[in-house]
């Protein structure tokens, strides 16, 4: 029964018609709608990417002189080595990998503990607390950032990763605080304090049995919190405008300007580097990430 | 057994450090960004107190009700774009190609992961016209239309900016407003079938009804993001031409960080703050009226 339901259904009136034989070419008529939407969502989303990497494999003159949606006339891989050597991405994609694990670790070890403790604890103030966090979901960075460069000059850690991580850190509690405080209500209470019976401290039960059964959710959570990191341009851009901090984002932008503007494929090659890292990622793991940013939109 | 769950050892070790780290880099500088607001200078130069200037100055800078307005116009057009567009989708995924459908969800929403400084550059090639024209205008010529300076303007900057914010989001959305339909039973669809509603009336009349929830989910979150669009709006145009597609996140962060203004850009951040503010209260009063009818 669930098969009449089909095509187009939900767009036009006349599409609730029950099968009946011979009418074949009539169904294919019927599917077209919904082919062409397909090939179309496929052409918006695809093409753009497959026309940088056509043009990143393009000479200077090749991309002048001949339209853009053009096979390049030799293929040039060296615009890669260009772009990595001269685009300093070795030490932008190490910088952005030193800054973003530890800001995940922090954000994963802090977040779930607070979260537990607020969620499976009981004590006075526990929702207020709660609400606390919550309200940094909807503070803007620029409301943060000129007392933080404030602090960090006078201290002197400027010229460092540390306050890149510090504000990564705070800046992701909020929404995994809320998001894992959400994965532990799910959880009966009974379960954490049955190991109490056996002797275990609240603590002791939190890391014997709390943290390992939140797998899954740290999963989430990291994954969304990973690409706000990975991502972030605000944070990056203030703290790692030094050339030896740039993260890849400060640093792809600052090649574009300085060098972008006269060397086609280069830039393209560049672009494309950071994308297909990120492709490769996706590739493994686009199931989760798609159900991960999702629950943590729903949840923020 | 409430004892165990109220053990304080555990509650302290467990919540001081997340509790610590945030109050100390997000509570507290907002509090103090607002004193700063009184003052003028930045730390390389040193704060004078000035009085209410600042606030003088912000409600007669004409930058900043023109980056208000450019704020406001972004996270309005893109938002409705997102949720609708998104919605669309959705409903494709999951009346349409169902089981199907995870190749084309895993493809749409791929751009979603992609670096915004990485989107942004691709689409300055893709709209550019100097020295040579983008994908965009060659298509334009092609079918004997004028090419476009599309970056050279405000006006068709701002329609590059949505385009690509579009483009880049509504994957996202699609798999946000897919998720909740999935909740729909499949047996109320049916029963309303076997009543006789067709594919509008059904749609009209037990899809859209509820789907409402997850719409309005979408709605907030699509808008407290867009009203802080920054990253993609400096990547791309950087603000211009001129100031013409400048939001007040980038106007707020060229006084602090082009003209050392500490005061007078935690002035515009405050501003910018109490439009979050004002956004979220509004879409938390309006929802509480729709769940009491």
């Amino acid at each position: 029964m669930t098969s009449t339901l089909d095509t187009a259904a939900v767009h036009s009136p006349q599409a609730f018609t029950p099968h009946t034989p011979g009418s074949a070419g009539l169904r294919i008529l019927k599917r077209l709608p919904t082919w062409l939407t397909i090939a179309f969502l496929i052409l918006v989303t695809g093409y753009p990417l497959f026309w940088m990497f056509i043009n990143s494999l393009k000479t200077n003159a090749d991309f002048l002189n001949n339209p853009s949606y053009a096979m390049p006339e030799t293929w040039e891989w060296a615009n890669y080595v260009i772009a990595w050597e001269t685009g300093n991405l070795a030490t932008t994609i190490t910088n952005s990998i030193i800054v973003t694990v530890p800001s995940l670790v922090f954000i994963v070890l802090l977040g779930t503990a607070a979260g537990y403790a607020l969620e499976v604890l009981v004590f006075k103030g526990r929702g207020t607390i709660l609400l606390l966090f919550l309200a940094g979901i909807m503070i803007p960075g620029q409301m943060i950032i000129l007392p933080l460069f404030t602090a960090f000059f006078d201290l002197g850690i400027t010229g460092s990763y540390l306050p890149m991580i510090l504000i990564y850190t705070a800046g992701g509690l909020p929404l995994t605080v809320f998001m894992m405080a959400t994965f532990f209500r799910a959880i009966p209470r009974e379960i954490f304090e049955a190991a109490t019976l056996d002797g275990a401290s609240m603590t002791r039960s939190f890391f014997a049995i709390g943290f390992p059964m939140m797998r899954n959710a740290i999963i989430t959570v990291a994954i969304v919190q990973f690409f706000l990191i990975w991502n972030d341009l605000l944070i990056a851009l203030i703290f790692g405008g030094k050339k030896s901090l740039n993260t890849i984002q400060v640093g792809l932008l600052n090649f574009s300007g300085e060098y972008g503007a006269i060397n086609y494929g280069p830039l393209f090659a560049a672009i494309c580097i950071t994308v297909f890292g990120i492709l490769i990622l996706y590739l493994f793991l686009n199931q989760r990430i798609m159900k991960g940013l999702a629950a943590g939109a729903v949840k923020g | 057994m409430k004892s165990v769950l109220g053990d304080r050892k555990a509650i302290t070790l467990l919540l001081t450090p997340a509790l610590l780290v945030y109050s100390v880099i997000i509570l507290a500088p907002v509090l103090w960004s607002f004193g700063l607001t009184f003052f003028t200078g930045s730390v390389l130069t040193g704060f004078e107190w000035n009085g209410i200037e600042n606030f003088q100055r912000l409600f007669r800078d004409p930058y900043v009700w023109d980056a208000l307005w450019f704020t406001l116009k972004y996270a309005i057009l893109v938002t409705i774009f997102q949720v609708v567009l998104g919605y669309g989708l959705a409903l494709l995924y999951n009346f349409v190609l169902r089981k199907s459908s995870v190749l084309v969800r895993t493809l749409v929403f791929f751009p979603v992961v992609l670096p915004t400084v990485a989107v942004a550059l691709l689409y300055q090639k893709l709209f550019q016209s100097a020295p040579t024209d983008g994908l965009v205008n060659e298509l334009l010529v092609n079918v004997g239309l004028p090419a476009v300076d599309w970056l050279g303007a405000g006006g068709t900057a701002f329609v590059v900016i949505v385009i690509m914010d579009v483009w880049r989001s509504v994957g996202f959305y699609g798999v946000l407003v897919f998720s909740g339909l999935l909740d729909i039973p499949d047996d109320i669809i049916e029963s309303a079938r076997i009543d006789g509603a067709r594919s509008w009336s059904l749609f009209r009349h037990i899809v859209l009804p509820m789907s409402l929830p997850i719409l309005f989910a979408s709605f907030i979150f699509s808008i407290n993001g867009t009203i802080k669009v920054f990253d993609s709006v400096f990547a791309l145009t950087g603000g211009g031409p001129g100031n013409s597609t400048t939001p007040l996140t980038l106007y707020m962060y060229r006084t602090a960080f082009q003209f050392s203004d500490f005061g007078y850009g935690s002035t515009i951040a405050l501003l910018l703050t109490v439009l979050c503010l004002l956004v979220t209260l509004v879409i938390f009063r309006s929802s509480r009226r729709d769940n009491t009818v």
